[in-house]
């Protein structure tokens, strides 16, 4: 079963503000859900077994690096919550 | 109208191509269509009364997109509240393809918030219906795309399959879904999840549909490095018999925790294959029942890193209440984030976080290695492995939304081909319980045209009718 303050650090490696609810909630059902992944513990010793990150097997896909428009200033900004002239605005980091 | 409803896409544009049927009117006839839908597949459809001009060998012939496709101006928003209202300001290279080919953009079709579901009831947008039984899901995470063809309310339509997000809801729909090849098709401008098993297809009527559309999407793109396309154009389907196929049935997909209705529509397909000619005999796939463990740490892994662009900065919602840097981006999380999101987000951190990195993660793509080499040995001595493409038939929408693990469970037939990368096809095989159930047919990688042949072959015997869907 994962704590509660397990949870609070998971939540805030994730950038996630969870409410109380949340966290009683994610907690159990988290939990019921590592109970079934850890079957894979059965299989044992796996040290000789090459893990696998991706199934293409596709190295060093280069292309011509040769200058292209990109999207125009204005449009990259567009969808931007809080655009600022030539930029995205954001809150201070503040003191913490 | 009824005569246009009842033409499969491939048949409509082979009579638009000829001058025998006016792609307006079938654009007309499929936009008052998705536009009267009740069964809430559509996040937008187009206001426009003319289709948008259109040549190819696709014929004109309209097409729902799932909302994940970013399409230029056109609202994109992966079913999440924190891209409520996104545009975004280019289109997917799918996209842009099935344009160029000749299906212009219908509407786009509702799915569970950033394709993490099995039932489509994660979407911010509401559930969608199922059109067999409208108080039933139709499964997930593109279960729009699936009601919406099955319904009639789009001709052909295309999703993304993660963990068998176009297989179970074709196969909970009585439709065609087709996951190709992982590479098949580019992911560029598909709204991310997990980026090593994210792959488009379509979801058609038919597998002759199925193969057109993916003739038209499939091909290797600058703008996504793992795209590689299919080795040979992508042919129509002929075959009408398995002779000379062997087919491997997987004692760990066909046993238990599959529905007993679901069993016997499968046992009898399998018959219905040896009639065709195929050799059937059960095989191991020895560590597929570690598959859902190992993906259910792999996907939550990827999305947990994906999503971390989601911070109010770009695009998308920011929360109202800011205060300082950290507090925006948690707030603007929190506040946009349905629950199975924050639930994967937190499974992934978990599992990729210092201490638990290589019981976890590292040891689940162990785990992907066993099953991919699983699937290579069967395909010494198979063609293709078969399997029911979901344990159990469409379920009563809120049946499993308290029970995450027990809706996770749903994926166990559909996630060794998407940790293998290999293609596989849903077909629908009859009906249990009045609902219907799919066939799930897997091949090794690109053996798309094969994989296409048999399912047309069976397609063929099986003899399933749709058409009850689209009263």
């Amino acid at each position: 079963m994962l704590s509660r303050d397990q949870v609070l650090h998971v939540a805030r490696l994730a950038r996630l503000e969870l409410t109380d609810d949340e966290m009683e909630r994610f907690g159990g059902e988290l939990s019921k859900v590592l109970d079934h992944i850890e079957k894979i513990a059965e299989l044992g010793d796996l040290a000789g077994v090459e893990p696998t990150s991706h199934v293409v097997e596709v190295e060093n896909a280069l292309r011509a690096d040769e200058p292209r428009p990109s999207l125009p200033r204005e449009t990259a900004l567009a969808a931007a919550p809080d655009p600022a002239p030539g930029g995205f605005r954001v809150p201070s980091p503040g003191a913490g | 109208m009824g005569e246009i409803l009842d033409l499969t896409a491939a048949e409509a544009a082979a009579r638009t191509r000829a001058g025998d049927l006016d792609p307006a009117e079938l654009w007309r006839t499929y936009r008052e269509r998705a536009a009267a839908d009740e069964l809430n597949a559509f996040t937008w459809v187009s206001e426009d009364a003319e289709p948008p001009a259109a040549d190819g060998p696709l014929g004109g012939v309209p097409i729902g997109v799932k909302d994940l496709f970013c399409t230029k101006g056109i609202p994109s928003q992966a079913g999440s509240k924190i891209l409520e209202g996104y545009r975004p300001p280019y289109t997917a290279t799918a996209v842009e393809r099935l344009t160029a080919a000749g299906a212009p953009t219908l509407a786009k079709t509702n799915q569970d918030e950033f394709a993490m579901g099995s039932s489509n009831e994660n979407s911010a947008y509401g559930p969608v219906l199922n059109p067999w039984d409208r108080t039933r899901v139709p499964g997930g995470s593109s279960g729009g795309s699936a009601a919406a063809v099955a319904a009639g309310a789009v001709p052909w339509a295309i999703g993304t399959d993660t963990g068998g997000s176009i297989r179970q809801p074709a196969a909970l729909c009585g439709i065609v879904g087709l996951k190709p090849t992982y590479g098949a098709i580019s992911r560029y401008g598909m709204i991310a999840f997990a980026s090593s098993l994210d792959q488009a297809g379509p979801f058609t009527r038919d597998v002759t549909d199925s193969a057109l559309l993916l003739s038209a999407m499939a091909g290797a793109d600058p703008c996504d490095s793992t795209s590689l396309g299919l080795p040979e154009p992508v042919r129509a389907p002929t075959a009408t018999d398995l002779r000379g196929i062997r087919l491997g049935v997987p004692q760990e997909l066909t046993g238990e925790g599959i529905e007993p209705g679901v069993l016997d529509a499968f046992r009898r397909s399998l018959e219905q294959a040896r009639e065709l000619g195929a050799t059937v005999e059960p095989m191991r796939l020895a560590h597929a029942q570690h598959g859902l463990a190992a993906y259910y740490l792999i996907a939550p892994a990827e999305c947990s890193s994906n999503l971390a662009r989601y911070d109010g900065v770009r695009y998308g919602h920011r929360t109202g209440d800011a205060g300082e840097l950290l507090a925006m981006y948690t707030k603007t999380r929190e506040e946009g984030f349905g629950p199975e999101v924050k639930r994967r987000v937190m499974l992934g951190t978990y599992a990729l976080s210092s201490g638990y990195y290589d019981a976890y993660y590292g040891r689940a793509q162990k785990v992907r290695t066993l099953i991919a080499q699983d699937f290579e040995a069967a395909w010494e001595r198979f063609d293709f492995v078969v399997s029911p493409t979901s344990p159990g038939v469409a379920f009563e929408l809120g049946a499993k939304t308290a029970d995450p693990l027990a809706m996770y469970l749903n994926d166990f037939c559909t996630v060794p081909m998407s940790l293998a990368g290999i293609p596989a096809i849903s077909i629908p095989n009859g009906l249990s319980e009045g609902l219907p159930t799919g066939f799930q047919l897997a091949g090794p990688a690109f053996s798309e045209n094969r994989l296409l042949d048999a399912a047309h072959a069976l397609e063929g015997i099986f003899g399933f009718d749709g058409s009850g869907a689209r009263a």
